[in-house]
């Protein structure tokens, strides 16, 4: 174990040559206390995110129970397109395993859209095939506030929905209005979304 | 001179302390007498009793180790009795850490092996535990585990390197693996390369629902579609067989509506497990360098591994070894936590001043949290206003002495890391 012992003749010595021009600072480096409960990589990692979140008016994230920030509803209310003025909830829940896990989220309402299937699974890249570590929480909710802006007929989760905005978007449109009130489409019914 | 005896069990690694070898970095200090010392009395923690662990437990054994700890809290199961070499049939439900030590201590008579095994998760032991061991080997299959045994290894070592306890690091998949010696604090540690893991396999949820190709798109289908529409709000699991039952005929019936083949019980437990097979001889090679770090590590015999190696034995044998650079913003080892006395009177709003005053956050407010309670978080609206009141109240009430305070600010690349002594 000299190699430790070597380490630490080179790291003094360094130090020592620092200390001569090092300005007075109540701030010393810690020696090794140690505080019962250690923060997580997961929790450093999410904290961060949470503090970067740059977020339209249009977009909420709201805690359940805020001393827990691993569980959260977002809402969205997209401002323009398809979906204009309708209020989407989701439930995001995040790992011990974040950021290698993404996080997971899910439509809470039963909506009529070619990218949510009625169950609230989501069909975006970067919830899933696509997800890397280097990726945010931010770069998520764009991602989905996006799927209201430009639903994308070519990965469908709901094929009945997709198969009529790439036949005809005025009547994609309607029956968009219809669901977001509540009503049926297709003999489906959708929840209010509006 | 060397003048240890010469017997019959030590026999076969005492050559390897007795002469100096040629890349040896302490020609000059080296005393074989003193390494052979070493070697009796350094303490390891094996962490992992399964298919690395097995080997790395014999190999330690083998090469003159004697003071082992094994930790790990699973129990052995029928499937891993043909490379965890160290089970029988008759250990099936018994923990792996316990079998193990008995059987290394069995065969290993007569040579003074102290095996202590420890039945339970590596979360559920103290600082104080870790602090005593001289170097711990991995062999982990799970991201989390080794994100959690790094960071605590991490947080152990002070500004003058005490405390540094080496991580030695393996891991396998199929017919390839990796072995590594991560310094805390001094070389990458195992935070530091978290993006270069490969992702786990996943299918886009489109392709599974409506276009499935392949026999894995049926299997993920029910697990990931059917299951939580059967069964809202019930974990799935794999360990249970009318659970696994249900997704394989869920997945069959799916193939066969589909026209694919290949929907079988083994592959549908491999995709809902996500096992990749294990191969016992990646296991052996892997161990077989853990070990050899370790014993270089801790007699000087020969310099360590620096710091990354990589084995393939796919197409040929091959390996590759390189020294993996710190990442300068490594949330783990990138910026060790400082002390800071505050008066325990202050409220929480003096203190963030402070901070700002000191570390140069001068736009907005930063966030502040603790592992267990959030002080103040700036954005979203939502926290920030439940955590409002807390600006107003003072540091002695909302946290202990010593206790560690996160802070984040989208001016600073890193989170800070605060151990606050309050005065």
């Amino acid at each position: 174990m000299l190699k430790i012992r070597q380490l630490q003749k080179k790291k003094q010595d360094e130090d020592a040559s620092l200390q001569s021009n090092a300005k007075d600072d109540k701030i010393a480096v810690s020696n090794n206390s140690t505080s019962a409960a250690r923060v997580s990589a997961a929790q450093l990692r999410l904290q961060k995110d949470l503090t970067e979140l740059d977020l339209p008016k249009s977009i909420k994230v709201n805690f359940t129970n805020p001393s827990n920030i691993f569980n959260f509803v977002l809402s969205i209310v997209p401002q323009e397109g398809f979906y204009k003025m309708g209020l989407f909830k989701f439930t995001v829940e995040i790992n011990e395993n974040f950021p290698i896990d993404p996080p997971k989220i899910r439509c809470m309402q039963k909506i009529y859209h070619p990218n949510i299937d009625l169950d609230g699974n989501i069909c975006l890249n970067i919830l899933r095939e696509d997800w890397s570590p280097v990726l945010n929480l931010n770069s998520v909710i764009i991602g989905l506030n996006f799927l209201f802006l430009e639903p994308n007929p070519n990965d469908p989760l709901n094929k009945e929905a997709a198969n009529v905005l790439a036949k005809n978007k005025n009547v994609f449109a309607s029956n968009v209005k219809v669901a977001m009130r509540g009503g049926s489409v297709d003999g489906e019914r959708y929840d209010r979304v509006i | 001179m060397f003048s240890i005896q010469n017997n019959q069990h030590d026999s076969s690694y005492l050559s390897l302390v007795s002469n100096v070898g040629p890349f040896n970095e302490f020609i000059d200090e080296y005393d074989p007498n003193e390494a052979f010392n070493t070697l009796s009395n350094a303490r390891v923690l094996v962490i992992g009793a399964g298919g690395l662990g097995c080997e790395i437990l014999k190999d330690l054994a083998l090469t003159g180790f004697k003071k082992i700890d094994i930790i790990d809290a699973d129990t052995i199961e029928v499937s891993n009795l043909n490379r965890q070499f160290l089970f029988r049939s008759g250990d099936v439900g018994r923990p792996k850490a316990e079998v193990a030590a008995e059987f290394v201590k069995r065969k290993s008579m007569g040579k003074n092996l102290s095996i202590v095994s420890h039945y339970c998760r590596i979360q559920d032991k103290p600082q104080s535990f870790y602090k005593q061991f001289d170097v711990v080997i991995c062999g982990l299959d799970s991201v989390e585990a080794r994100r959690w045994i790094n960071a605590t290894l991490v947080s152990l070592v002070d500004s003058n390197l005490n405390g540094l306890i080496p991580m030695i690091d393996g891991g396998t998949e199929g017919f390839r693996g990796q072995s590594r010696v991560i310094l805390p604090t001094v070389t990458s540690c195992y935070e530091c390369t978290l993006d270069m893991i490969t992702p786990k396999t996943t299918y886009p949820v489109c392709t599974i629902a409506n276009t499935p190709r392949l026999p894995e798109h049926c299997v993920e289908w029910a697990s990931v579609l059917e299951w939580p529409r059967r069964f809202p709000g019930k974990k799935f699991d794999p360990d249970l067989s009318e659970h696994l039952d249900w997704m394989y005929e869920t997945a069959h019936r799916r193939a066969i509506h589909f026209k694919i083949d290949g929907v079988t019980k083994e592959l549908t437990l491999g995709v809902v497990k996500n096992i990749i097979p294990a191969i016992a001889s990646t296991n052996a090679i892997i161990a077989a360098s853990c070990c050899n770090e370790a014993f270089k590590y801790v007699t000087s015999s020969n310099p360590i591994l620096n710091n990354y190696m990589m084995y393939s034995g796919d197409y040929s044998i091959f390996t590759y070894t390189y020294s993996h650079a710190r990442k300068p913003n490594c949330p783990v080892c990138g910026n060790h936590p400082k002390t800071i006395k505050v008066p325990g009177s202050w409220d929480l709003r003096d203190f963030i001043e402070h901070i700002k005053e000191k570390h140069d956050i001068s736009i907005g407010t930063p966030s502040l949290a603790t592992a267990t309670k959030q002080l103040y978080f700036r954005s979203p609206p939502s926290l920030e206003e439940f955590t409002r009141k807390n600006l107003g109240r003072k540091l002695s009430e909302l946290l202990d002495d010593n206790e560690e305070v996160i802070v984040s600010d989208p001016k600073l690349p890193i989170s800070l890391r605060l151990l606050v002594k309050l005065e």
